[in-house]
């Protein structure tokens, strides 16, 4: 995944300047308040979620399990129907593959749907490099595009943005893009909106190449599906001459019917609505309705890597529906761009190491970006169990192991920032294992209370640099049992 | 090595040899996804139906009006003139009768029709194929009555004629079995929303801002 956020630092550098800044935390806590206490009563309208969310489940976990032969069902239906299909190994690949169709149409500027597959191979940054502009038409990847900022959420990219810091967005930069701000555009959602539909209206009606993702593809119809609200993707998909359409190979289900799963959670999980305004479904091309070319880039991109691992495998369900963002601890208060990666929050801390590797300091970062609570499984709809691949991406980074990368079983090192920690365990272990030594280290630890250090020194700094230590009770518990319990009480 | 056998011999390595019952994993599929799920959510009749969806129309913010084969031709025409239509876009298997006393001069849908030639337009009215009550979506699959997908995107009102009951189904399920997929389908809950800003709904983007739907019987 080249969609690394250049010079980003690991999670704790970045959660800890997020945390400081008031007006972020601010406008995270009341837009992941107001949309998680929505969903809930979203979900409760169903009485058949949880068979619902088994199903969905179910239907993943069989498509990935027979992957090769979905993907090939899917490209033969699109190509009877009138599509191409392309097969692109990794970003590299996939942003020639765009550029060129491109540039086959002899344009020079493409609007795109809000689309996380091309956001995570920096498409809209390679085409640039071509010559190409692509405008994003979602309202919120628009203030993100004006702002010259990263998305911070998969759902709401701009939910760490107010109406205020929106509207000087506006005033500032939709005069350089096009059609500029209204005269005297005040920081009323509706009028933030109506600017929006003029200034993208005009680019909508030129333009003749749309790029998009799509939520599924159906593997036995060869159908796209694009789930939205604004109408920005289906002008994309119907009005432009050439669709190209890039979407991770994780997204086939086996068939037409499968739908009536998916369209009954994502809705619901998301922004908590029944039913999203628009979705848009196309087989290929149709006679005189919509675009006469129709392009598939089936992406890999880290995907089959991390379908090589079965624990981690799972993540691979995931229909970014973005719950678990909305009701993460750690998500609401370190906010998106502390992640490093265009898939923030819990999802994005076993997706993004997961499709990039541990390498990088903020990818090892990752698996420990989190509290482990548990709330991101229980909102999942597809059954995630996020805390599960967590623990196990916490054991690679620190033990090392077996992983595959672009295909290629190597065995991983572990990880040196963690020797301390490694160290610390192993000296646990004997600890437990001797509990007189136990006893002796706790009561000399209560002791010493009034002395004790506020960080760690040495070697432990890494581990209290993110966290309070706790305080150690003036009587430890084993003491306190047998002084109030008697000695012969204890179990 | 085409980017297709890179990926394709990287699945087959991960997922190492498939299972005995694998030889069309497509014939095991059934058995292997629960369907215990609800087909509908609650038993309603059928005018219970057709009033949840007027119901969860509404609630999205859609106008929602009824009348009968008799009223439906004025109640259209009543419409057009109340938001000062002048021109109204019309899909080439539009019963004519619908329109038989609206003023607004109509603009048939031709391919040749350029984006910006229907920018100014001022209403479209069309059929559709299938509406959902739980969910109070109308679903459009060009058909003739309801033409190419772009007539119900760009102009600003959008007025979509329901026959109620056999065109209402309850759910998401029993709308799915209804549809062909190898039409292009358009789903429409409500007139164009977005939430980006504050999570503060605003109708209106880019799609139609005003969406009214007709419930009528009797057709």
């Amino acid at each position: 995944m080249s969609g690394t956020f250049v010079g980003m630092p690991a999670f704790p550098e970045a959660a800890r300047a997020a945390v400081g800044d008031a007006t972020l935390r601010a406008n995270l806590r009341h837009a992941t308040h107001t949309i998680r206490d929505k969903r809930a009563r979203a979900v409760a309208e169903l009485d058949d979620w949880a068979r619902l969310r088994e199903a969905g489940k179910r239907i993943k976990d069989h498509t990935l399990r027979h992957l090769d032969r979905y993907l090939l069902r899917l490209e033969e239906a699109v190509t009877a129907a009138g599509g191409t299909v392309h097969w692109a190994a990794d970003a590299a690949e996939a942003n020639r593959i765009v550029t060129r169709l491109v540039q086959e149409t002899g344009e020079s500027e493409v609007v795109k749907v809000k689309s996380m597959a091309t956001q995570e191979i920096g498409l809209n940054e390679a085409l640039e490099a071509a010559g190409v502009r692509a405008y994003e038409t979602d309202l919120a990847e628009l203030i993100v595009q004006l702002g010259h900022d990263r998305p911070s959420h998969i759902l709401v990219p701009a939910i760490h943005r107010n109406r205020g810091e929106i509207r000087d967005i506006f005033r500032a930069e939709m005069g350089r893009w096009g059609r500029p701000a209204p005269e005297g555009l005040t920081d009323t959602p509706a009028e933030l909106a109506e600017a929006a539909r003029l200034h993208l209206r005009e680019k909508f009606l030129r333009a003749r190449v749309g790029i998009s993702g799509a939520n599924f593809m159906v593997a036995e119809t060869g159908t796209l599906v694009v789930v939205e609200s604004e109408g920005n993707g289906r002008m994309c998909l119907t009005l432009p001459e050439t669709l190209i359409s890039v979407v991770g190979v994780e997204k086939v289900v086996p068939t037409w019917r499968d739908l009536e799963v998916f369209l009954q959670t994502l809705p619901r999980s998301s922004t908590a609505e029944r039913m999203n305004p628009y979705t848009s479904t196309w087989t290929g091309t149709t006679d005189s309705d919509g675009p006469r070319a129709f392009h598939l880039v089936l992406l890999d991109n880290g995907r089959t890597d991390t379908l090589a691992d079965e624990v981690g495998r799972q993540a691979l369900r995931c229909i970014r529906c973005s719950a678990c963002l909305n009701v993460c601890p750690v998500y609401e208060r370190a906010g998106g761009h502390a992640y490093g990666s265009v898939y923030p929050g819990p999802i994005g801390a076993i997706l993004s190491p997961q499709l990039r590797g541990t390498a990088s300091a903020v990818d090892a970062s990752l698996p420990y970006a989190s509290s482990l609570c548990g709330a991101c499984y229980e909102v999942c709809p597809v059954a995630i169990d996020i805390p599960e691949v967590l623990v196990h991406l916490r054991e690679r980074v620190v033990e090392g192991g077996e992983v595959t990368r672009r295909g290629v079983r190597v065995r991983l090192r572990p990880a040196k920032g963690h020797a301390a920690e490694r160290a610390a365990m192993r000296a646990a272990r004997w600890v437990f294992g001797h509990p007189g030594a136990l006893r002796a280290g706790q009561r000399l630890a209560s002791r010493t209370r009034a002395v004790h250090p506020r960080t760690l020194p040495g070697p432990g700094r890494a581990w209290s640099a993110t966290r309070d230590l706790p305080p150690v009770p003036a009587e430890p518990f084993r003491d306190w049992w047998r002084r109030t319990h008697g000695e012969g009480s204890g179990a | 090595m085409s980017g297709r056998d890179v990926i394709l011999g990287r699945i087959r390595r991960a997922l190492g040899p498939e299972p005995d019952d694998a030889q069309d994993p497509h014939a095991g599929y059934e058995s292997a996804v629960p369907r215990d799920y609800l087909r509908e959510h609650g038993t309603r009749g059928e005018d219970a139906t057709v009033d949840l969806l007027a119901e969860n129309l509404a609630d999205y913010r859609a106008l929602v009006h009824r009348t009968d084969a008799d009223g439906l031709a004025e109640l259209l025409a009543r419409l057009l003139a109340a938001r000062g239509t002048r021109t109204v876009l019309v899909p080439p298997g539009l019963p004519r009768w619908w329109l038989a006393t609206a003023d607004a001069t109509r603009v048939p849908d031709r391919a040749a029709h350029t984006a910006r030639d229907l920018d100014r337009v001022d209403s479209v009215v069309t059929g559709c194929a299938v509406a959902v009550a739980e969910t109070g979506t109308l679903v459009l699959d060009g058909s003739p009555d309801q033409g190419r997908r772009r007539i119900t995107l760009v102009p600003d009102h959008h007025v979509c004629v329901v026959r109620v009951p056999d065109q209402v189904v309850a759910s998401v399920p029993l709308a799915l079995e209804r549809l062909d997929p190898r039409r292009p389908l358009t789903w429409i809950s409500g007139p164009s929303a977005t939430s980006d800003i504050e999570l503060d709904r605003v109708e209106g983007v880019h799609g139609p801002r005003t969406l009214e739907v007709v419930l009528v019987s009797g057709v």
